[in-house]
């Protein structure tokens, strides 16, 4: 009897897990790590479980988007919500141009991406859950420590033009999901409440976080720069913004439906 | 009463000295002008140049509003033949753009972030009186623009860098320059004006790894460079881009140093520096030979130069200018001035104890012939030989050093004429030679070697790297001595 609970259990699980792959996510399991800014007092911050998209939102993916919500197109847009480069690389409102469909969708603002997510039942991730899902490599759920690890995600910065490269050609990371590193920039839900006076030695006294200075003060790695990078890249950045380097995917803490 | 009346005599005692204090205090103070409260006059649109030239003196003219457009750009350059590095740059440069601005001027910089960078960034400029020199107002996200405003108030030259986190990653990739704030009525004029920042670089691969390099932070942290170079890349200021004067001319250079780590010892081989703005600022040394220039800082050094040459900027840590690429050249055409430097006058030979050849008593037998070697004994002999005389600067695998010393290793120039090859050790050689498709002009001076000595090195250079195994014996050596 016992042993029947425990199949029909793992009848469930996979299910389950199988739906949410459909759905194009996988499952990420609660933990907790120490992030590099924003944990106060250098103490692990909890993750409770969520899902995760496999790969980041595709420019045919977005297309479909607009098509459905055309106030989101190019032409269409309101200025407080995306300035003058959003989706510049397009040709028109619904024409990709010369951009592949299956690379990632960027130059988009934080507003459109929120947008998109709560159209499919989903939401952005937060910046915990990102970097969560994001420390780990094929084998581990925190490679943060392996030199090779960090070396790939440094070598990212000085590949020029990755987002023109399809999804789902980096490798398969331990949570099976692709694209976290070596592909493009990623908006998170709180991807502003760390701020980087872009002084990064500085921010000590007044922001706490991420000022120049202060920036080694209160990050719990120094030799982190692969991270150090993406924290500062999002305090450069408002909501409005879209950068041809930037793109998003979409989490969900509730298992997706089909 | 009485009491009361000491205590206020005190006190004016007390008083009429505060109050000399400050009055000296303030007559010194008149003498540094306050250039806060100059009033700019007109608006342009400030020069910028790429290294090593540098925009027109301001001269005379009156304190005004310039616009400063720079724009970032994350680019893929050439760090020495054959290998590659990604350099962030100011203006699409290492170092950046050089600014040039007068005293009292008000700078309205635009600072631009190319849509294609993967990264923000922001300006510190060294010249500036602010929170982080600007970099506090300046962080700005790709694909965008931030503009701010500053007063230059102080004299001097100034470098600027980016202050991104992580700092030193964005200044070891070549995110540096200089700014030049001229005093009023500008700098002295001279003849020639140029400009020249050292840096150091830190790849995975060693010093001239083919291929893209990516940057080792390792490395970086351990502050062990494998190229320090003036102008972002080896040969920047060599092989064609030499600077150039006339003899007679007064020459200034505007020299920075980006760092992130070394310091250098900034010197003109050949030349004494006649004036020396020490670290960039208002005090003049004269007669110089080297002058220190720290990371994040600079200097204006300029002479005259009075005869004609190649003159060889280095870092003295001289490890640094002949195997790791911090050498520059500044040629110098003209008329010779036999006064000042007479060239080479006689050539003769020294000897301590005589022009007499002596020998031990007893030792009767001296050594006339050489004996009969085998290929492979000259092979032995000569690797010892090329250890000792030609490695230094052919290097240990015959690679040499690009765009300075030609390589030994499957050289189409050794391998055509091998009497070419014995007379150039016989008698040295000058001048522009082409190996492998690339240009070299440099001096080999001739190698006070046997016939033997040449012979068997020779044979072990062409047997080794990729050479053509010809075999040269000491007679053919004796017939081109």
């Amino acid at each position: 009897m016992k042993k029947n609970i425990f199949i029909f259990t793992f009848f469930l699980v996979s299910a389950g897990i199988l739906q949410a792959q459909e759905a194009g996510m996988v499952h990420v399991k609660e933990g907790s790590f120490v992030p590099l800014y924003g944990a106060s007092s250098k103490r692990p911050v909890f993750v409770p479980s969520f899902y995760l998209d496999i790969y980041p939102v595709t420019n045919s993916d977005f297309l479909k988007f607009v098509k459905k919500n055309p106030e989101y197109s190019k032409s269409r847009i309101k200025r407080i919500f995306a300035e003058k480069s959003y989706l510049s690389y397009w040709k028109s409102d619904y024409d990709l141009g010369t951009a592949h469909p299956k690379s990632p969708v960027t130059s988009v603002s934080w507003f459109a991406a929120k947008k998109y997510c709560e159209c499919q039942g989903k939401r952005l991730a937060t910046m915990d859950e990102w970097e969560y899902a994001a420390m780990a490599d094929e084998k581990r759920t925190d490679a943060r420590t392996k030199k090779e690890f960090n070396e790939y995600i440094l070598s990212w910065y000085e590949k020029s033009k990755t987002y023109e490269n399809p999804i789902g050609q980096t490798f398969k990371n331990y949570w099976g999901i692709y694209d976290m590193h070596g592909l493009i920039w990623e908006w998170t839900a709180d991807f502003n409440s760390i701020f980087l006076s872009g002084e990064s030695r500085k921010d000590k006294s007044t922001d706490k976080n991420l000022f120049c200075g202060s920036a080694s003060v209160n990050a719990t790695d120094l030799m982190d720069y692969a991270a150090f990078m993406r924290y500062a890249f999002r305090g450069s950045l408002k909501a409005q913004y879209s950068t041809r380097n930037l793109g998003f995917r979409c989490a969900s803490s509730t298992k997706p439906k089909i | 009463m009485n009491k009361k009346n000491i205590i206020p005599t005190k006190m004016l005692f007390f008083i009429a000295v505060l109050f000399m204090t400050l009055f000296l205090a303030s007559c010194k103070k008149d003498e540094a002008v306050n250039y806060t409260d100059i009033t700019t006059d007109g608006e342009m649109n400030a020069e910028l140049t790429a290294p090593p030239f540098v925009p027109k003196p301001v001269g005379d003219r009156k304190a005004m509003k310039l616009k400063l457009n720079m724009e970032i750009k994350e680019q893929e350059g050439t760090m020495t033949d054959g290998v590659k590095y990604t350099y962030w740059t100011f203006g699409g440069s290492v170092p950046g753009s050089f600014i040039r601005t007068r005293v009292g001027d008000e700078v309205e910089f635009h600072l631009k972030n190319h849509p294609d960078n993967k990264l923000p960034h922001n300006i510190d400029l060294h010249a500036v009186t602010g929170p982080g020199g600007g970099a506090t107002s300046s962080l700005v996200a790709p694909g965008h623009e931030k503009v701010f405003s500053f007063k230059v108030i102080n004299p001097g030259l100034y470098v600027y860098h980016c202050a991104t986190a992580p700092v030193g990653m964005h200044i070891a990739n070549g995110m540096y320059g200089l700014i030049l704030v001229e005093p009023e009525g500008g700098l002295p004029p001279v003849d020639k004006e140029y400009y020249v920042m050292q840096g150091d670089f830190y790849t995975q691969g060693e010093y001239g790894a083919k291929g893209l390099q990516p940057f080792d932070m390792n490395k970086a942290v351990k502050e062990t460079p494998d190229y320090v170079v003036f102008n972002g890349k080896v040969g920047s200021l060599t092989n064609g881009n030499e600077l150039t004067a006339k003899v007679g001319e007064t020459v200034r250079l505007f020299v920075g140093n980006g760092g992130p780590n070394l310091v250098s010892s900034f010197h003109v081989i050949g030349e004494i520096f006649d004036n020396v703005h020490v670290e960039g600022g208002s005090t003049i040394n004269k007669n110089v030979q080297t002058t220190l220039i720290p990371a994040g800082g600079a200097a204006i050094v300029d002479f005259k130069v009075e005869t004609p040459g190649t003159f060889i900027l280095v870092d003295h840590s001289i490890f640094r200018a002949f195997n790791k690429g911090a050498l520059g050249m500044l040629k110098v055409e003209g008329n010779e001035n036999k006064n000042i430097y007479s060239g080479t006058i006689q050539e003769g030979i020294y000897l301590p104890e005589g022009g007499t050849i002596q020998k031990m008593p007893g030792n009767s037998t001296a050594k006339a012939t050489v004996p009969k070697r085998t290929l492979n004994e000259k092979i032995k002999i000569g690797k010892e030989i090329f250890g000792t005389t030609c490695f230094a600067c052919h290097q240990s695998e015959g690679q040499g050093i690009p765009s300075t010393f030609p390589p030994l290793a499957k050289s189409d120039y050794l391998n055509a004429d091998s009497k070419r090859a014995i007379k150039t050790i016989l008698h040295g050689l000058t001048g522009e030679i082409t190996v492998n498709g690339k240009k070299y002009n440099n001096v080999m001076p001739a190698q006070n070697l046997s016939d033997d000595e040449i012979a068997n090195v020779l044979t072990y250079i062409y047997s080794s790297w990729g050479n053509n195994k010809t075999e040269i014996t000491p007679e053919m050596v004796k017939a081109l001595r």
